[in-house]
């Protein structure tokens, strides 16, 4: 059994149809969305759109639930002044062009999905188990606390998203957290490639006899110049483009951790 | 063994550990080679009101935070750096979570640093430096910190830097917020200039009326605490009593900033204080509740799922810079 697990796709509609191509060529058993369609990038609906005409079962992000709900921010939970005016510029803009349809179905998404897979206990979830906007980044998140977790919230793998970056760690009894990164944005590498995770899980195997499952990060190759006109067009602001194009973050980093912080340009 | 909150005649409200995320270490008490105008628990060169924690301490604790699921781990004094083994200490971290250490950056010696950075290499976990410099110049900083310790201080960020690290400078606002702005622009300027940091990482402080800085300006009014309606629909993650302890040498604490008032400290073990809540009876509560995790890393502010959903937060709600 193989499932494809998309991050969050901040609107980047062409990326996340790209995405959903590959998945369908690798033959997968079925696809999942972990939250936040939108942000960052443009025409909000459309990635809205790709999710309900391909049934994607996906979990509410922030994102989803602060544009559902109309909220006045995006509750991503930065704490510096930059990266929050470059936030709210993002909001603004995909709440004003989100339909009204497509807000009552964002309000319809769930806070995590459950799977059981084989007889494994999976946990779909967008920022932690506990929390729809924690950030858990490799470099901060120590394996006792990720056992904490699996402990407490019951599942013998857990899928995340909303940090932007992609990693996995086992776990002990064969369990496994990932961070399936996100399909939005590039993932701060200096490529213009974005991530979704497939995960294989054994048909017969049980939980002592090794790991839950195997985790692939897949990467995307997508039209990301046509991708930046549009945002141009849109009047988006020229740092979230040079992201797109260049594959360098320039807002929204000072959460970024030390080592994470490191291997980006800025 | 210190009165315990539960037991106090005070009606402030209780708040509880929900999830031991956080471990702090008072590892170098309240010793400090600087002697700082606006420190909140009057660290010097001779306070010993606390006292260094062993490497056995810190040992311990890093095997009782695995035992908890602890998420990160933070050292602080006083100045950490005095202590002999500190290094030993944060390599031991390293290789069971993330670390962060609350420096003043005087008394960085590069080639602990290289070790550092070394071990840090070789580790999943970021090493994290904070480092107190409460001004872009010597004319804000000194007066504050003491004659000479900008200087000195730049010449400990320049240390970091090019021993790889990207240390987060954290200021103590001691000028109206209107300033803040302009006051962290000449902070990127003259890092960038005068110790190499070109991507500086930076985080304004509030600052604690309590310890010296009560003396060099002036306490809390007793209208300035946190009531119960307050602390409906807060998110109380923003607390950092709401998800850590700090282990000292005469205890487990609440928080580092209350250390000198005894109903901070709530056991004698982590086990006995993970259990203790804590009345949020003081003035500095206050002003944690008013910015929200200012002890803590950017990385760790986050809002609990249903709690508080598209509340206006007073810790961001910050003009753009």
């Amino acid at each position: 059994m193989r499932l494809a697990l998309f991050g969050g796709v901040y609107n980047n509609y062409l990326a996340l149809r790209a995405a959903i191509a590959d998945a369908k060529r690798r033959g997968v058993d079925g696809m999942y969305c972990l939250g936040d369609l939108g942000a960052f990038g443009p025409h909000p609906d459309r990635t809205i759109e790709l999710i309900r005409e391909f049934s994607i079962p996906c979990v509410q992000g922030n994102y989803d639930h602060s544009i559902g709900h109309e909220l006045s921010d995006c509750q991503c939970g930065y704490t510096d002044p930059r990266d929050n005016y470059f936030a709210q510029i993002s909001f603004d803009y995909t709440l004003s062009n989100t339909s009204a349809e497509n807000r009552a179905f964002l309000r319809t998404l769930p806070p995590e999905i459950r799977l059981n897979v084989h007889g494994r206990r999976v946990l779909l979830c967008h920022g932690s188990p506990r929390r729809t906007n924690e950030f858990l980044w490799e470099s901060t998140t120590s394996t006792a606390f990720l056992e904490r977790l699996a402990e407490e919230h019951a599942a013998d793998a857990i899928f995340a998203t909303h940090t932007g970056l992609h990693w996995q760690r086992g776990l002990s009894g064969g369990r496994l957290f990932a961070n399936v990164g996100v399909l939005g944005r590039p993932a701060n590498d200096g490529t213009t490639r974005v991530w979704y995770a497939v995960a294989e899980f054994s048909e017969h195997g049980r939980v002592e006899d090794g790991p839950v499952c195997t985790v692939d990060f897949v990467p995307i190759e997508y039209d990301h110049r046509r991708l930046a006109r549009e945002m141009r067009a849109e009047g988006l602001p020229e740092e979230f483009v040079e992201t797109i194009l260049t594959g360098w973050w320039t807002t929204c980093m000072e959460i970024l951790p030390a080592k994470e912080r490191r291997r980006g340009r800025y | 063994m210190s009165v315990r909150a539960t037991d106090r005649a005070c009606d402030a409200p209780l708040i509880g550990l929900s999830s031991l995320d956080e471990l702090w270490f008072q590892v170098a008490g309240t010793r400090c080679n600087l002697q700082c105008a606006h420190c909140f628990i009057s660290c010097s060169p001779h306070n010993k009101t606390y006292d260094f924690l062993t490497l056995d301490d810190v040992l311990r604790g890093l095997e009782a935070g695995q035992r908890y699921g602890v998420r990160e781990y933070y050292f602080t004094g006083g100045e950490p750096f005095l202590h002999p083994q500190l290094v030993a200490m944060l390599k031991a971290t390293l290789e069971v979570g993330p670390a962060t250490v609350l420096t003043n950056a005087t008394v960085l010696k590069p080639e602990w640093l290289e070790e550092l950075a070394a071990a840090e290499q070789g580790s999943p976990y970021s090493l994290e430096f904070r480092v107190s410099l409460d001004g872009p110049c010597p004319e804000i900083n000194d007066p504050i910190r003491g004659a000479g310790t900008f200087d000195r201080a730049m010449v400990g960020v320049r240390r970091l830097v090019e021993a790889g690290f990207l240390p987060i400078i954290t200021m103590t606002r001691t000028w109206d917020m209107e300033q803040d702005t302009e006051i962290v622009a000449r902070f990127r300027e003259v890092l960038a200039q005068q110790a190499g940091y070109t991507r500086a990482r930076l985080k304004i402080l509030p600052r604690l009326q309590i310890g010296a800085e009560a003396r060099r300006t002036c306490g809390y009014r007793p209208s300035e605490r946190v009531t119960a309606e307050m602390l409906e629909g807060f998110d109380r993650s923003h607390l950092l009593c709401d998800h850590a302890r700090v282990i000292t040498d005469r205890g487990v604490a609440v928080c580092p900033i209350l250390l000198d008032f005894p109903d901070a400290l709530l056991g004698r073990d982590l086990d006995e204080a993970v259990e203790q809540p804590f009345a949020l009876c003081h003035g500095a509560c206050y002003t944690c509740y008013l910015h929200g995790a200012i002890c803590s890393n950017p990385a760790v502010a986050g809002t609990r799922r249903g709690a508080s959903a598209g509340q206006s937060d007073p810790a961001t709600d910050h003009p753009a810079s």
